[in-house]
């Protein structure tokens, strides 16, 4: 062995030693330090009013958004989506995930610091926890404080500020699927369901666990998107950076400023003490880092208190670090590509949307028999049309058959009742004289006209005789 | 070597093998300790809760008394308090009724699919199709009738016709010939013989048939006795239908469903059924 790869060795090994996982033995109590990205934070974190307040939104009578599962129809305003129409559901998926995938190649893990529920649920306990129990200092000297009254007081009076928000979670999550305002009154009158009551016990639970203790360790550990994010960055991608050029060698601030033969890193830990997930941005970007940006807030802070520019740490690409030009977003292929999955999802979904029609038309051809000769020797067939009709009211449906000549048509004679939301049956024969049929099949087109809507349907379906 | 296999001092079982092997005394992993204990916790739960363990003379029934026919009841009356909205309905009402109310007819017919395979299909085909010597249900040529009135009737009490065996004494061979082929041609009605032999008694001067009778059309394309040939035809006219005093006669009787068979309100949804099949007469 050279003294080289010894010495490469030996390097391997001071970074196995200095690697250190906080498996949850540890509990993050991050300081709070107002900032930009702080307000962004709490800005960003309204989003989730919509998911508390968007059940008690009305259209008509109805809710506006609902996801009716027992009746298979989803409301959104004036659109309601049956499971045949569900394809839609599909390209909504695919647009968010590029969505995600093209937000997180250009600015990094946004979603994950300023939007995911974990960590803005997580950012909201934490702020009872601070009200309650006071800063990280406090809170950690609390944590290892034998059982008293007084900590037996602090902590019940936190879990149930949490228990709270949690069962307000659960509740707002069950009123996606059900009508809100009887939710509520069930809810009162205890006469939910087993279903619901259950669902609403998970989810409180859940929220109480997840965001109340497990925290920075869901990111870490169980959440599949960190990972998969992660691995979508490239050189290009902005990320909050610690600026080593400029920072190193770090040492403490003395007195009359910093020493000139130092780095602007005084070492002052402002980074580490506010990191929601606890880690140190200073050793670079890692799989712990959420992008929140609140080691920026913190770190400018600092440099404004020593008289230094802002930007130690700042949102800058691995390039722009390495000091390579910066390349422009439209020249960079892979937001390119995403960009334009999207704009096919999106394009997809507004013609699913306005393409909705709200007839369909369904012919089956009776199978056995095929055909029958009747005593007026035509051959008679038989059809099954299933009519869906997919407004939210009960239709009339005037029915017609396009065909040879000679054919007689039995059961088109008076409107039909559609059903709202749903699918009716509805017979026709169809007879054509023996001696006219000249092949044995001949093609029939089935018509469906909603009377006080311009909805038409079409099916095409085969009038079968003897070879 | 012993102590650098237990650097920890861990506490051993005291037994040693080969002079230094020990076997530690290690707590398992946590994880694992709790998945033990939520295990059998569970099955504690759980054969407190369902009919479990087995007792001398029976078992033990758990502690809610679920039983998997309870669950099927259940399930059934379920079923059933979504069918009462019809089947309540369906007694009271004349079949006419049924068929002209759209809602009721098309649940007549979704139910009745299963009773026409249990009671119908093995004769008249799936679809009533039709079999050889069975008639076709879903065309428009009916011997009795094929108003949904006279199809309840004839699925209630059954159907046994009559045509005299005319071979014999009656018809000569060569007689009959003629007659069957004058009816495969469809020009029965111009054959001397149909007159003067009696046939129009039952089959009518327009040979159309009477369906009081149930005597057949012999002007159609449409045969009771398949296939529809010369010499089947011919056999028909020689040893008759449901003749006791000819051994090699026709055999063709409906069975009735009636009285204890088959429920009126199932032979009323049989009628729809059967009606919607080629969309009676």
């Amino acid at each position: 062995m050279s003294k080289e790869e010894r010495g490469a060795e030996s390097t391997i090994y001071e970074e196995l030693g200095a690697w250190h996982v906080n498996t949850g033995e540890e509990t993050i109590h991050a300081k709070r330090m107002p900032g930009r990205f702080r307000t962004l934070k709490y800005f960003t974190s309204l989003v989730w009013l919509v998911y508390f307040f968007g059940p008690y939104l009305r259209y008509g009578d109805r809710q506006a958004i609902l996801f009716d599962i027992p009746h298979r129809q989803f409301h959104f305003f004036d659109i309601t989506i049956l499971p045949q129409d569900v394809w839609i559901l599909s390209l909504v998926l695919l647009f968010f995930a590029i969505l995600l995938a093209a937000v997180t190649s250009t600015i990094g893990r946004a979603f994950c610091g300023y939007f995911c529920f974990q960590t803005i649920w997580t950012d909201a306990f934490t702020w009872i926890e601070e009200k309650l129990e006071g800063k990280p200092a406090a809170r950690h000297k609390l944590d290892k404080a034998p059982w008293t009254l007084k900590k037996l007081r602090l902590r019940l009076s936190k879990w149930f500020f949490w228990l709270l928000i949690s069962m307000f979670t659960g509740i707002s999550f069950v009123a996606w699927f059900t009508d809100a305002r009887q939710l509520w009154l069930d809810l009162f009158s205890l006469q939910i369901s087993t279903v619901e009551l259950v669902a609403i016990a998970l989810f409180t639970a859940g929220t109480f666990i997840l965001a109340g203790f497990m925290r920075e360790q869901v990111c870490f550990w169980l959440c599949p998107y960190a990972r998969i994010q992660g691995v979508m960055y490239d050189s290009e991608t902005i990320l909050p950076t610690y600026d080593f050029k400029r920072g190193e060698p770090r040492g403490r601030l003395k007195k009359g400023g910093v020493p000139d033969d130092q780095g602007d890193c005084i070492m002052c830990n402002q980074c580490v003490a506010v990191c929601p997930t606890g880690v140190d941005i200073r050793e670079g970007q890692q799989e712990g880092c959420i992008t929140c940006g609140l080691c920026l807030d913190a770190c400018d802070t600092v440099m404004d208190k020593i008289g230094k520019p802002r930007g130690l740490i700042r949102y800058a690409s691995l390039d722009d670090m390495l000091g390579k030009p910066e390349i422009p977003l439209y020249k960079r292929p892979r937001v390119l590509v995403y960009f334009a999955i999207m704009l096919i999802a999106i394009s997809g979904i507004l013609y699913g949307l306005t393409h909705l029609g709200s007839l369909e038309l369904k012919v089956l051809h009776e199978r056995q028999p095929l055909f029958v000769l009747q005593s007026d020797n035509t051959i008679q067939n038989k059809y099954v049309l299933k009519l869906l009709n997919k407004t939210d009211r009960d239709a009339e449906v005037s029915l017609s058959v396009q065909g040879p000549k000679d054919m007689q048509v039995k059961g088109i004679d008076k409107p039909l009742i559609l059903h709202k939301g749903g699918v009716t049956p509805h017979t026709v024969y169809i007879k054509i004289p023996k001696e006219s049929l000249k092949e044995s099949r001949i093609p029939i087109i089935f018509t469906a006209k909603m009377s006080d809507k311009a909805a038409v349907a079409k099916y095409e379906s085969m009038f079968f005789g003897p070879e | 070597m012993s102590e650098k296999n237990n650097p920890y001092d861990v506490q051993t079982t005291g037994h040693v093998w080969d002079e230094t092997l020990g076997e530690l005394l290690n707590q398992p992993p946590k994880w694992w300790w709790i998945g033990f204990h939520a295990s059998w916790i569970f099955v504690v739960v759980y054969t407190l809760i369902y009919p479990s363990w087995p007792l001398l003379n029976s078992h033990f029934k758990g502690l809610t008394g679920w039983t998997a026919i309870k669950e099927y009841k259940q399930d059934m009356k379920e079923i059933e308090s979504v069918r009462a909205k019809y089947e309540s309905k369906l007694p009271g009402m004349s079949v006419a009724a049924i068929l002209a109310d759209d809602e009721l007819s098309e649940y007549a017919v979704r139910s009745a699919k299963v009773l026409f395979g249990d009671n119908c299909a093995a004769c008249h085909g799936a679809g009533g199709s039709g079999n050889p010597g069975f008639p076709v249900l879903a065309d428009d040529d009916w011997l009795y009738g094929g108003s949904i009135e006279t199809i309840e009737q004839t699925i209630t009490n059954g159907r046994r016709g009559m045509m005299p065996k005319m071979g014999g004494s009656q018809l000569t061979d060569v007689e009959i010939d003629k007659l069957a082929s004058a009816i495969v041609a469809g020009k029965v009605i111009e054959e001397p013989l149909y007159m003067e032999k009696g046939c129009v008694g039952c089959h009518t001067p327009t040979g159309t048939g009477m369906q009081a009778l149930g005597s057949a059309n012999l002007m159609d394309g449409i045969w009771r006795f398949a296939p529809g040939s010369k010499e089947s035809v011919a056999y028909t006219i020689k040893h008759g239908v449901n003749d006791p005093s000819d051994p090699k006669t026709r055999d063709a009787e409906m069975p009735k469903f009636g009285g204890g068979k088959l429920s009126d309100t199932d032979i009323k949804k049989l009628a729809v059924y059967v009606y919607k099949l080629g969309g009676g007469q």
